[in-house]
């Protein structure tokens, strides 16, 4: 117990009052600080002024998962076997996808598929189904069950990666060119690794609403604004909000964004969907409305997030 | 996926903690001084935006880890950042358009880290209080002489970047040990937005100086609403609406203070923005409503209030 006369007994150890990192700018280095507003406005192709960027996840949940260092958002809940969450989870890959792929055809709309490199070795016909598109296919980490962190050893990680993109690269006879770790969980290697295995961008960070220059050890990366806050996973799972309440999220956040890029630029509209949530039935209509709401405007460019990056990078990078 | 902020598990009491903070009598609500705001205003209107900066790998509170992830945890800390990066700007223009001065609950580390921000709301005649150093450094488990470090290294950091004298506090994270409010009001501030328990400002017991507890709320809280209560934007809107009405119609026979609490993070998420204009609006459209800052409402209510509401106030009775 701290003496009455002492008013320096006890306490916190002294790191507690020391701010090393006190200072201009951000507490790490792998991106510059930079407020949206003060950039140099984006010109989209066509002059558009909102660039629709549709991101479904492709994702394979083990039975037998860990949950190391956590259980990500979908992970396996019950004693084992699981099998309600592990087959809820599966319906996205076999039903949920294709009804997004029906909506998204049926407008003329393209997409990049965040896909587990399991999912490629356990689904050709799915990866094909996406490829055949014109979809773009951007790594989604092993599994849901092989989160990056800081617990792997640099070695480990470089091979978990290395062996995602093999996989990925082989079933998509893609470049690959984006990564989006799983629960957008790093390690503070991550965006190194991911980058010397060829990476143009990191789709983790949800800190802006434009691509930015990201710094990793061997060479410049970009981040991508791959939301956390309106995605069908967070509004419709964890919030319990309704199909209409996800319709008008959308609706809102294409509202504000569309008028903003009429005064300050282009803008990014991005949707990230899990087709195992927004695939069911009853759901897949709010999805259909919002679409349709932003397809009214003129000015709505449907793009990969390959597509997005080259644009910006071509006039800010 | 998961957007929830933060988890912590609590540690128990220490052997020395105290049943009932002893911070205020008990003063009820249909027996007190009336309060007369600036021309006939029913509510004194305020809202304040916190302004903050979170470490990506603080130092470890004993009490409580900063992030529900291990380090570094990218997706809260980026979510965290976006306010400064893109929500701040939107939700500064929507409130000057409407001529809401905010009163900023400041990490006083942004006055380094990101002086544009602090510029532009010192540009805007904004006011500036503490929310301590870092949203990632909290008080629990401090002895007095870092406790007080804290406090002035937010006096002197508000002056040195503002030019304005410190009267407000919040506690960073909400985070206190038994001396805080004891130690604020000594070390020259004046009111505290710390305490939940009332709808029209309040007297604190203190050691020494003269201490006022602002009414703040939490039910506004953006973070409350939007991470707790996982509410839709336009649910808030009314929300916020119905708490004015209500405060605006018992306003009328003694005044009340209404905060709406924000952080860039959540209501400047472009999804989020319209529900805020439109409460926004709606609050400051009606006539007698004084649209004010915290240490305004605060500095009024002490010089006009304080004495009466302490003298009228009932001791609390010893619970058996």
């Amino acid at each position: 117990m701290n003496s009455p006369f002492n008013t320096s007994a006890g306490g916190l150890p002294d790191e507690h009052l020391r701010y090393a990192k006190r200072g201009y700018g951000m507490d790490q280095n792998r991106y510059a600080w930079s407020m949206l507003g003060e950039r140099k406005p984006v010109q989209w192709p066509g002059g558009a002024r909102v660039a629709l960027w549709i991101i479904p996840a492709l994702e394979w949940f083990p039975l037998n998962m860990k949950g190391v260092p956590f259980k990500p958002p979908g992970a396996m809940q019950t004693s084992y076997p699981d099998l309600r969450h592990y087959t809820l989870r599966d319906y996205g890959n076999r039903v949920g996808i294709h009804r997004i792929m029906q909506v998204l055809d049926t407008r003329g709309l393209k997409a990049s598929v965040a896909v587990n490199a399991a999912v490629a070795c356990r689904y050709p016909a799915l990866i094909r189904e996406c490829t055949r598109r014109g979809w773009e296919v951007i790594a989604n980490g092993l599994d849901m069950d092989h989160l990056h962190h800081s617990g792997l050893s640099l070695e480990a990680e470089k091979q978990l990666i290395e062996q995602t993109l093999s996989i990925l690269r082989d079933a998509s006879a893609q470049p690959v060119r984006g990564w989006l770790s799983p629960a957008k969980s790093e390690s503070f290697h991550t965006p190194d690794l991911v980058a010397e295995a060829g990476i143009d961008y990191l789709c983790d960070w949800v800190n802006d609403d434009l691509p930015y220059a990201f710094k990793t050890a061997s060479r410049a990366i970009h981040a991508m604004p791959h939301p956390i806050d309106i995605d069908d996973h967070t509004i419709l799972v964890q919030n319990h909000h309704s199909e209409d309440d996800f319709r008008d999220a959308l609706i809102d956040q294409f509202n504000w964004l569309y008028r903003e890029a009429g005064q300050a630029g282009g803008r990014v509209m991005a949707i990230s969907l899990h087709p195992w949530i927004i695939g069911q039935p009853y759901r897949i209509r709010a999805l259909e409305e919002a679409l349709d709401h932003m397809l009214r405007h003129a000015g709505v460019w449907s793009a990969t997030g390959a597509e997005i990056l080259d644009a910006w990078k071509r006039q800010q990078g | 996926m998961s957007a929830t902020t933060a988890s912590s598990s609590a540690a128990p009491p220490p052997a020395t903690a105290l049943r009932d903070p002893g911070l205020y009598d008990y003063l009820p609500w249909n027996d007190r001084p009336t309060i007369r705001w600036p021309n006939g205003a029913r509510v004194a209107f305020w809202v304040a935006p916190n302004i903050e900066f979170y470490e990506i790998d603080p130092p470890r509170n004993p009490a409580r880890a900063a992030w529900g992830r291990p380090a570094p945890d990218v997706q809260n800390y980026a979510y965290r950042d976006y306010g400064n990066r893109a929500g701040f700007a939107r939700m500064f223009d929507v409130m000057n358009q409407l001529g809401v001065r905010g009163s900023v609950s400041l990490n006083v580390a942004m006055c380094e880290h990101h002086p544009e921000i602090i510029k532009t709301c010192a540009d805007a005649n904004w006011e500036f209080y503490s929310h301590g150093t870092y949203n990632t450094r909290y008080l629990m488990g401090m002895n007095e002489a870092q406790e007080r470090a804290v406090i002035q290294d937010s006096i002197d950091t508000i002056k040195k970047h503002t030019g304005q004298k410190l009267d407000g506090w919040l506690a960073p994270a909400l985070t206190y040990t038994d001396r805080t409010m004891d130690l604020v009001a000594e070390m020259g501030l004046s009111y505290v937005c710390d305490l939940f328990h009332d709808d029209q400002p309040g007297p604190v017991k203190v050691k020494q100086g003269k201490l006022t507890s602002m009414p703040y709320s939490l039910e506004m809280n953006d973070v409350i609403v939007y991470n707790v209560n996982l509410v839709q934007p336009r649910r808030y809107a009314d929300i916020l609406k119905r708490q004015f009405d209500r405060l605006y119609a018992e306003g009328e026979k003694s005044g009340t203070v209404m905060c709406i609490p924000l952080h860039p993070y959540l209501v400047g998420q472009p999804y989020r923005l319209a529900a805020f204009q439109e409460a926004l609006e709606y609050i400051t459209g009606h006539d007698k409503v004084w649209v004010a800052t915290g240490r305004e409402i605060a500095k009024y209510y002490a010089e006009h209030y304080h004495e009466a509401f302490t003298r009228a106030a009932h001791p609390v009775g010893e619970a058996p």
